[in-house]
C-alpha cells in the first residue's frame, strides 16, 4: 500500500472541505444579520445591530421561542419515559416478537415528514383534537421517540444485565433496581437521547407547521418570514437559533463527557 | 399510555425474581408505551389518509361513499407529474449523496478515534439547525448580488449571476440537508469490514480497485443499502429545497400535498397523492428491513 500516504492526505482535505461547505450556510446567515440595508447586497457596505434590536423587542420571537422551548423539553421528557423502556425492550429483555419490534421502531424515521405531517394534520381533524402546540409534542414525538429509543438502546446493549439478577438475589426490589442500577447505568445513553431530542425538536419544521395551529415555532416563524417577505431579522432569529442549537450542543457533549468519566 | 406499567409495576415489585408479569413478558411490557405512540401517532394517521383518499372530491368526512375519482384526476389533471418530479430528484439525489458520503465514511471510519468523534459532532450539528434556516442561508449565498456572486465580483471582477431558481440547485440543497443520514448507515456499514481482511488482500497483491470492489463493497454493502433508501425516501418528501433554492421552477409532490390541503381545500386529493408516496416509500423501507438485522448494527461495542 504505497499510496495510502497519498490517499490520506485526499481523504483529509475531502472531509475539511465537506465540513466547510456544512457551515457555509450559517456563516452567511450570521454575515447577512449584520448588513444595514434591508435586501442583503454582499460585500456589505454597513454593518447594523438593528435587526437584532427588533428581534429582542418583537413579541412574536419572544412568544415563538417560549412556544419552540416549550414544545422542545415536552418532547425531550416524553421521549426520555418511552425511550427507557423502549430501549430496554429493544436491547435487555428476549421475547418473541422483538425482532419484528426492532423493525417498526424506525418506520416512522424513515418516512417523509411533511407527510406525516398532513397525515398527522388530517387525523387529528377527524378525532376533533385542535392544533396547537400540545399536538405539535405529539405529532414530534412519533418521530423523536424511536430515535431516542435507539440511542438509549446502543447503551442498553453495552452493560451487564447480570448486575441486576445480583442485586435481586441479594434482595432488592424490582424498583430499587431499577433506581440504583438500570437507570444510572443507561445514563449516559439517557443523557444523549435528551440532548438529542431537544436539538430536533428545536430546528424541526414540517411536523410543526402541519400541527401547530395558531401557535408558531421559530422554524415556522422564520418560513412565514421567509414566504411573505425577506427582512433583516430572517437571519437574525436564524443566527441566534444557530447559536442557541450550538450552545446547547456544547454544554451537553461537556456534561457528557463529565457523566462518562465518573462512571 | 405509560399508566399500564406505572400500576402494574408496584404490585409485583416484593416478588423475588418477577421476570414475567402473568404470563406477558416484560419486555412486552417496556415495548407497549412507544408501540402505542406509534399506532395512534403513525398507523392511525395512515389509515386515515387511506380512508380519505378514496372520498368524493372535497369531502372533509372519511365516512362517505368510497370512489376512486382522486386517482383518476391525478392522472387527468397532470398530478403525476409533480410526483414524477420527486421521484426524479430523489433518485438523483439519492446517487449523487452514496458519491459524496462514501470517501467521508471512509475517512471517518479511518480517523483514530477521538478525530472521529469530533467529525461526528460537527456533520451532525447542523441537523440541529432548521433546514429552512440553511436554505435561507445557501439563498443569501448563491444568489444574485450574494456572498459568491457578490465576493467573486469585488475580487476578480466575475459574475456569477444567479446560481438559483433552477433543478441542480433543488438537488444540491436535497444532498446538502440529508448527508448525514447518508453517512451514518454507511459508517456501521464499513464497520463490517475487518481491517485485517483488508491488510491480508493486501498482502496478496490486491490492487485497491480489487480490494474497493471485492471486499469493501460486499462487507459495507447492508449499510450503504440503508442509507440509500432512507435518504431516497425522506428526499421523496423534499419540500422546503424545491420552495427556496427552487424558488417555484418546478412543484414536487409534497408541495402539491401541502395545496391540495391548504389553499385546495381538496383532502381526498392530497390523501390519494400522499398514499402514493406512502406506498413508494413504504416498499423502500420493506427492502431496507429484510437486509435489515439491526442487533448487529447497534449491538457491537468498542
Amino acid at each position: 500500500m504505497r499510496d495510502s500516504a497519498i490517499i490520506r492526505r485526499l481523504l483529509g482535505v475531502y472531509v475539511t472541505l465537506v465540513v466547510i461547505v456544512l457551515y457555509i450556510p450559517m456563516v452567511v446567515v450570521g454575515l447577512a444579520s449584520i448588513s444595514r440595508s434591508r435586501f442583503f447586497v454582499f460585500p456589505i457596505r454597513k454593518t447594523s445591530t438593528k435587526w437584532y434590536e427588533d428581534t429582542f423587542d418583537s413579541l412574536q420571537v419572544q412568544e415563538a421561542v417560549w412556544t419552540s422551548v416549550t414544545i422542545a423539553v415536552f418532547v425531550a421528557i416524553l421521549a426520555v419515559v418511552l425511550a427507557v423502556f423502549g430501549a430496554l425492550a429493544y436491547a435487555r429483555y428476549d421475547w418473541k416478537g422483538r425482532k419484528l419490534y426492532q423493525k417498526i421502531l424506525l418506520v416512522p424515521v424513515f418516512f417523509p415528514q411533511a407527510v406525516l405531517g398532513l397525515a398527522l394534520q388530517l387525523w387529528f381533524n377527524s378525532v376533533g383534537i385542535q392544533m396547537s402546540w400540545p399536538a405539535t409534542v405529539f405529532a414530534q414525538l412519533v418521530w423523536i421517540a424511536p430515535i431516542v429509543t435507539l440511542i438509549v438502546a446502543i447503551q442498553a446493549y453495552g452493560y451487564d444485565a447480570s448486575v441486576e439478577e445480583a442485586a435481586r438475589d441479594l434482595g432488592a426490589t424490582r424498583w430499587m433496581v431499577f433506581r440504583d442500577i438500570t437507570f444510572p447505568l443507561l445514563g449516559p445513553g439517557i443523557f444523549s437521547g435528551f440532548l438529542f431530542a431537544v436539538l430536533l425538536s428545536w430546528g424541526n419544521f414540517p411536523l410543526a407547521y402541519f400541527t401547530s395551529g395558531a401557535d408558531v415555532t421559530i422554524p415556522e416563524w422564520l418560513y412565514g418570514k421567509m414566504i411573505g417577505g425577506y427582512t433583516p431579522m430572517v437571519p437574525a432569529v436564524g443566527f441566534l437559533s444557530v447559536l442557541a442549537g450550538g450552545l446547547a450542543l456544547i454544554v451537553g457533549l461537556t456534561v457528557r463527557s463529565r457523566i462518562a468519566r465518573v462512571q | 399510555m405509560t399508566d399500564v406499567t406505572k400500576s402494574d409495576l408496584p404490585a409485583v415489585s416484593s416478588a423475588p425474581r418477577p421476570l414475567r408479569i402473568g404470563a406477558i413478558p416484560t419486555g412486552v411490557w417496556y415495548a407497549m408505551p412507544i408501540l402505542a405512540l406509534l399506532v395512534f401517532g403513525f398507523l392511525a394517521p395512515m389509515v386515515m389518509v387511506a380512508l380519505y383518499s378514496f372520498m368524493p372530491r372535497g369531502s372533509f368526512s372519511p365516512w362517505g361513499t368510497p370512489t376512486l375519482e382522486n386517482y383518476v384526476d391525478i392522472v387527468e389533471q397532470n398530478f403525476y407529474i409533480s410526483f414524477g418530479w420527486s421521484l426524479w430528484l430523489a433518485l438523483l439525489s439519492t446517487a449523487l449523496l452514496l458519491v459524496v458520503a462514501y470517501p467521508l465514511a471512509v475517512a471517518i471510519k479511518r480517523a483514530a478515534p477521538k478525530r472521529a468523534v469530533i467529525l461526528t459532532v460537527l456533520i451532525v450539528a447542523p441537523l440541529f439547525v432548521a433546514e429552512n434556516i440553511r436554505l435561507q442561508g445557501w439563498v443569501l449565498f448563491l444568489d444574485k448580488a450574494g456572498v459568491l456572486d457578490g465576493g467573486l465580483k469585488a475580487m476578480f471582477g466575475v459574475e456569477t449571476g444567479s446560481l438559483v431558481t433552477n433543478v441542480p440547485a433543488i438537488v444540491f440543497g436535497i444532498v446538502y440537508v440529508y448527508l448525514p443520514f447518508m453517512l451514518f448507515p454507511m459508517i456501521l456499514g464499513l464497520a463490517n469490514v475487518p481491517p485485517d481482511v483488508r491488510e491480508a488482500a493486501a498482502d496478496m497483491g490486491a490492487t485497491r480497485w480489487r480490494m474497493f470492489r471485492d471486499i469493501e463493497l460486499p462487507l459495507a454493502a447492508p449499510g450503504i443499502l440503508i442509507g440509500g433508501l432512507l435518504c431516497f425516501v425522506i428526499s421523496l418528501g423534499a419540500f422546503s429545497e424545491a420552495k427556496f433554492l427552487g424558488k417555484g421552477v418546478i412543484v414536487t409532490v409534497a408541495q402539491d400535498i401541502e395545496s391540495a390541503f391548504t389553499f385546495g381545500q381538496n383532502w381526498p386529493r392530497g390523501s390519494a397523492l400522499s398514499v402514493l408516496v406512502i406506498l413508494l416509500a413504504g416498499s423502500a423501507v420493506f427492502i431496507a428491513m429484510r437486509r435489515m438485522d439491526l442487533e448487529k448494527m447497534l449491538g457491537r461495542r468498542g
